[in-house]
């Protein structure tokens, strides 16, 4: 065969091996979600967002508690995360050209790859033991010092995108600095920050592995920050690891809940005004 | 002006706090898990990693079985996830028509979202009946005479966790992989195609040459990543301490044995040596992630270089 011909034929051989790399990644995404979907639509209702745990055998269950108490670790975890990810953000692109901003922005990114298990673990010896005790404080600390480094990355990249003249401008008119940044830098900014912060949120919201350190679990109703809370990651680990048809159900029922609240509530701001 | 000039102060005292506090938990972390280990350290030492025996109730503990869980696991997982990613990458940025472009790499994107407890879920209930059912026969009968794929199927094992830790890792390795090959100039890949080669012998010659340093960090991002990975391993691999040839067989790795034994240890030497555990796993993190960054800036940083120009 001609040479010609022969690298024409290898390089299609080649595009299509990566066409098909591409075709089945998306189709493990699409088996995922719609085994997620198809399952846990069978035991979808609005008990399920109502109702208490029902007792081993019963049906009709729900995990209000679990959706509440998620909704407060992760609440909590925005109250420590956001502030201190934003402020470090924000140093990470204003002190421009120093040694020890390099140094922190490495420390972020390496922060950014390190396990869950190890912050879950950190909190464990620093607040659980010195407390004597699980609690929602230490799980949404936790899930805080998660998410903390990834809002302070996203932070300083859309910073950046601030033109440097809207900065100047303020400067002119003999603002300070801080305000400068606070009122004019900031607000511009506002809204990719806000993307980065839910999309932050959204990972946290998922991951179950910190709080088998902190928050633990609890069966009942309780929105006590200093005992265990529930949440619906770890729920649906319950239910999964249960022996029982009707659990493994409810598990599904609640990856579906829990994959809607990280897939559409997570990137909500992208598509909002 | 004493208002302006204490306001900018205070300010910057706030973002240096921010910053500096970063920092410190890094530091506070590594010390911290240190301390909590202590007592297994004192009492192992360097055997820790080379013991085949836990037994909380002799007060034995050795790490070898778990860590060769995770390496084996990683590795499997890695060589899966490996072709798939880089030929993923390079569609997107070379070959996919600009029109589907940028919905396709959104769908990646949404696979990296999806948390780990639904991988879990759905690694425990689809995949391991169907590996039970179909594909561990089928291997055992094609491919029985390598030692990987001899004895009983279990579903749950190292085969499992693999594909899934695969499945997992894959949109990390993709997304750092394109943005890599990203930065590569415009100029390399016109100036082969000038010469009239084909789009592949572009991608081999120019492209990935170029990008191979950063591609190289995604591997090991990923690498950081499936090492780290907690609970999804946990509910496929079987959790049983053995080393085992056979990747049918149920294994343990240094995350699952944690989550597993964590709230049940209550002899302080069996949580020492739990936090031991998490210790390695922190330093072994903690390095392929620095290895992973540097890698990955140098990149960046070189082709910062090249692109300046008209």
């Amino acid at each position: 065969m001609d040479l010609e011909l022969r690298r024409k034929i290898h390089s299609y051989v080649m595009q299509g091996l990566c066409a098909l790399a591409t075709g089945t990644l998306l189709a493990i995404l699409f088996i995922v979600l719609w085994y997620i979907a198809y399952n846990g639509l069978q035991g979808f209702s609005i008990d399920f967002f109502t109702n208490m745990p029902a007792p081993v055998g019963h049906t009709g269950g729900g995990v209000a508690h679990a959706i509440a108490g998620s909704f407060v670790l992760v609440g909590l975890a925005f109250i420590i995360g956001v502030p201190w990810g934003v402020a470090a953000g924000v140093f990470l692109a204003e002190c421009k050209g120093s040694r020890f901003r390099d140094t922190i922005r490495f420390t972020a990114d390496v922060l950014n790859g390190m396990p869950s298990i190890t912050a879950g673990i950190f909190i464990y010896t620093l607040v659980v033991v010195k407390m004597q005790s699980f609690s929602a404080l230490a799980g949404g600390l936790a899930l805080g010092i998660i998410m903390m480094p990834l809002v302070a990355r996203n932070t300083e990249e859309i910073l950046r995108l601030i033109p440097g003249s809207m900065r100047e401008a303020a400067m002119a008119l003999g603002i300070p600095e801080w305000r400068v940044v606070l009122f004019v830098v900031l607000p511009t900014a506002a809204r990719g920050i806000a993307i980065g912060v839910s999309l932050a949120l959204a990972g946290v919201a998922g991951d179950p592995v910190p709080l088998f350190f902190t928050a633990l679990n609890n069966n009942y109703w309780s929105l006590d920050l200093f005992q265990p809370m529930a949440s619906l990651p770890m729920e649906i680990f319950r239910y999964a690891s249960a022996p029982f048809a009707v659990w493994h159900e409810m598990a599904w029922t609640g990856a579906l809940v829990l994959i809607g609240i990280v897939l559409v509530a997570g990137p909500l701001p992208v598509i909002l005004p | 002006m004493i208002v302006k000039i204490t306001g900018d102060k205070l300010f910057n005292c706030l973002i240096y706090a921010g910053a500096l506090g970063l920092f410190i938990l890094v530091l506070g972390m590594a010390l911290e898990i240190w301390r909590e280990a202590g007592l297994s350290i004192e009492s192992f030492g360097w055997s820790f990693l080379l013991s085949r025996s836990w037994n909380p109730v002799a007060g034995n503990y050795g790490a070898l079985p778990y860590v060769y869980g995770t390496v084996v696991s990683t590795l499997l997982g890695l060589l899966l996830a490996g072709p798939i990613s880089l030929g993923t990458a390079i569609f997107l940025v070379e070959f996919a028509p600009r029109r589907v472009k940028k919905t396709l790499g959104f769908l990646v994107d949404i696979l990296a979202a999806v948390p780990s407890i639904i991988y879990g879920l759905w690694g425990s209930f689809i995949l391991v009946p169907v590996l039970l059912r179909y594909v561990e026969p089928w291997l055992g009968q094609h491919l029985g005479w390598l030692p990987f794929f001899q004895g009983t199927p279990y579903g749950t094992g190292m085969l499992a966790a693999g594909i899934i830790l695969a499945i997992m890792i894959t949109p990390v390795i993709t997304a750092v992989s394109r943005e890599v090959l990203e930065v590569v100039p415009a100029n390399q890949r016109e100036a082969l195609l000038a010469m009239g080669a084909t789009p592949w012998e572009v991608v081999r010659a120019a492209v990935l040459p170029y990008a191979g340093r950063g591609i190289v960090g995604a591997f090991t991002l990923g690498l950081g990543k499936a090492v780290g990975e907690t609970l999804a391993v946990t509910m496929v691999i079987g959790n049983r301490p053995d080393i085992s040839w056979s990747l049918f067989d149920p294994a343990h790795t240094m995350t699952s044995v944690i989550i597993n034994e964590f709230t049940e240890a209550v002899e302080p030497l069996h949580l020492s040596a739990l936090i031991h555990i998490a210790l390695l796993l922190f330093l072994v993190t903690l390095l392929i992630n620095v290895l992973a960054r540097l890698l990955i800036y140098q990149m960046s940083r070189v082709n910062r270089s090249v692109s300046y120009g008209p």
